[in-house]
């Protein structure tokens, strides 16, 4: 399939060629009277690509969402979205997006199965030579983990249940962008097994995935590359070790001798260690050498942010995102 | 324009929604009583008015009050019915949902009317069949006259339920749209439908006769009832000219203007702005 692109528009970035851009974000910018929400925002994510979006509340993860699923207008800036601006997304564009929404108590009476082939229905003129939609409704139900409760009124269905179902409404027309605003919220730790299993299985199948997420966890899990927002611009673009590696040049060495417990931190742990045992040899015991977590890299950039040193950190992220 | 395949799917999936709906209704049993306990509390009244004649007719009250009624009901789904159900559903997130599938909204609408348009037939059903046995003067004995309720029946939504949509998208609180029962009450009160409007003072029935809900009564009437019963009727006559001209002119202008507002209210639907009712509704829970 083509992407479509309006004549006089920027190209994509310079490394990728256009067919292999998703989502391309330039110069964005969104204000709210006299708010700015989004300052400057620019990213693009390839193809297949996972990618998450972090930051801490009010940092403008939503409102660039919903840009990019042309649910809201912007103020400024370049947006392409399977190559096509949102704002002015057909509905034949809109078919090859998926959305996962945090629903509440909508179509409480309908059966799982009969909204899911409901939902379906709206696809059926939208096959093309790659994609045949919808998915079909029994496998996408089984896809999802829901079997069991195909038969079920939607209000019967527990909360994990419920969010299955509408990351199978997200998915049901098997789309070629995912966008997933925090879908793991309310999950039991088997149900987010099985989460990321199927998102997995997703963008094996080359679908693009765009998620919003709080769980530094499910962050690293699953995204080729993570961008960090805070105060409305991008203050992190890499994949999770990268991030992590340039966040923390430092590493904790613990080690016990003589019953005794010992904390050293060092830029070059493998020659401390290396030092560590010429001198004592096999009365060591204990070695632990322990590198920062993509949790502590986020809580020392949103720290970071917070006290205005920002812009230092933006530059060198955009370095780990070359 | 939507291209043509886009267009059958887009029907097609309404056809379906308005089905699913109508059918959960109907082996739903809250939806169920929704529907019976007005209707018997209505023939029960009806049965009583039997013995009250009309002044200038030997026509029973009753007789008179059940076609106007059914009139009603087909006015007051489009207008109440379906701006309820719109403002709830924008604010459970059915209209969110409908918003993020390819033509879903249109979709949604399509699928709205049906399951409305079915509702009052259903009640009409529920309404009509005993008041045939209950009350002598209503009858519907000649094609004439079952031409007559058909078309008025659904004229009066397609007068109502384009106006109706309007209504549920201006105001984005559910709450809100209760400020149009009081007016539909209003209106019940002075379109002659418990009481001849011929009745009430010239300058009440001009008021009345702006509105869908009057000549939808009154071309019920003029279904139901033996033709001598004009009598009582504004010049005496059925106007089934001006009924077809008025509930028409109502279909025509919500038609013009509810896609531009709709389509205005559908701009404006997002996951952010949803979980603002949401915190709302919440909050007024509480």
């Amino acid at each position: 399939m083509t992407v479509l692109r309006q004549a006089g528009a920027p190209a994509p970035a310079p490394d990728l060629p256009p067919g292999d851009v998703a989502i391309e974000v330039r110069d964005l910018r969104m204000r709210y009277g006299t708010t700015d929400v989004l300052t400057v925002v620019d990213f693009t994510a390839r193809r297949g690509e996972v990618v998450a979006l972090l930051g801490p509340n009010g940092a403008g993860k939503t409102t660039t969402i919903e840009i990019l699923e042309g649910f809201r207008l912007r103020s400024a800036g370049h947006v392409r979205v399977l190559g096509v601006d949102p704002a002015h997304g057909t509905e034949r564009w809109r078919a090859r997006l998926g959305i996962v929404l945090q629903s509440w108590r909508d179509h409480g009476k309908w059966r799982v199965r009969e909204l899911l082939d409901y939902l379906g229905s709206y696809y059926t003129c939208y096959s093309d030579d790659r994609v045949r939609r919808p998915w079909d409704t029994d496998e996408l139900i089984k896809a999802v983990g829901l079997d069991e409760h195909a038969r079920k009124r939607i209000r019967r269905l527990s909360g994990g249940q419920r969010r299955r179902l509408d990351v199978a409404i997200g998915i049901v027309g098997r789309p070629e962008l995912l966008f997933l605003d925090e879908p793991t919220a309310g999950f039991d730790p088997a149900a987010r097994r099985d989460f990321h299993d199927l998102v997995h299985r997703l963008s094996d199948e080359e679908t693009t995935i765009l998620l919003t997420t709080h769980d530094l966890d499910e962050a690293d899990k699953l995204a080729d590359r993570i961008l960090i927002l805070g105060g409305g611009r991008v203050i992190a673009n890499g994949s999770p070790d990268a991030l992590a590696q340039r966040m923390s040049s430092e590493a904790e060495v613990r080690w016990s001798r003589d019953g005794q417990r010992f904390v050293h931190s060092t830029t070059d742990a493998t020659r401390f260690v290396r030092e560590l045992f010429l001198q004592y040899g096999t009365d060591i015991a204990d070695l632990e050498v322990r590198r920062a977590s993509l949790e502590d890299t986020y809580m020392a950039l949103v720290r970071e942010f917070e006290a205005g040193r920002i812009d230092s950190a933006v530059h060198d992220f955009r370095e780990v995102a070359r | 324009m939507i291209p043509r395949d886009e267009l059958a799917t887009t029907i097609r999936a309404g056809i379906r929604q308005g089905r699913i709906e109508t059918r959960l209704t109907l082996t739903t049993l809250g939806d169920l009583l929704g529907y019976l306990i007005p209707t018997a509390g209505l023939l029960t009244v009806l049965v009583f008015q039997r013995g009250h004649k009309v002044a200038g007719t030997g026509f029973s009250l009753g007789a008179v009050t059940l076609p106007s009624v059914i009139g009603a009901g087909f006015a007051l789904a489009g207008l109440m019915t379906f701006s309820l159900k719109l403002a709830e559903e924008r604010t459970d997130g059915t209209l969110l949902r409908a918003k993020a599938m390819p033509h879903g909204m249109t979709g949604y609408l399509i699928g709205k009317s049906i399951t409305v348009a079915a509702g009052s037939a259903i009640g009409f059903v529920l309404t009509l069949v005993p008041g045939l046995f209950l009350l002598p003067d209503v009858s519907l004995r000649t094609p004439a006259a079952w031409l007559t309720l058909v078309a008025v029946a659904v004229l009066s939504l397609l007068a109502t339920i384009p106006i109706g949509a309007v209504i549920g998208s201006v105001f984005s609180d559910p709450s809100w749209t209760g400020i149009t029962i009081l007016p539909g009450f209003g209106l019940i009160a002075i379109s002659g439908m418990f009481y001849p409007i011929t009745h009430f003072p010239v300058w009440l029935q001009d008021i009345a006769q702006v509105f869908p809900l009057y000549w939808a009564g009154l071309g019920m009437r003029s279904a139901l009832l033996p033709a001598h019963a004009a009598a009582v009727e504004i010049g005496g006559s059925w106007r089934h000219l001006a009924t077809f001209a008025v509930l028409g002119a109502w279909a025509v202008a919500g038609m013009l203007l509810a896609p531009w507002v709709l389509r205005r209210m559908a701009r404006k639907e997002s996951g952010s702005s949803m979980e603002m009712r949401k915190a709302k509704a919440f909050a007024r829970a509480r």
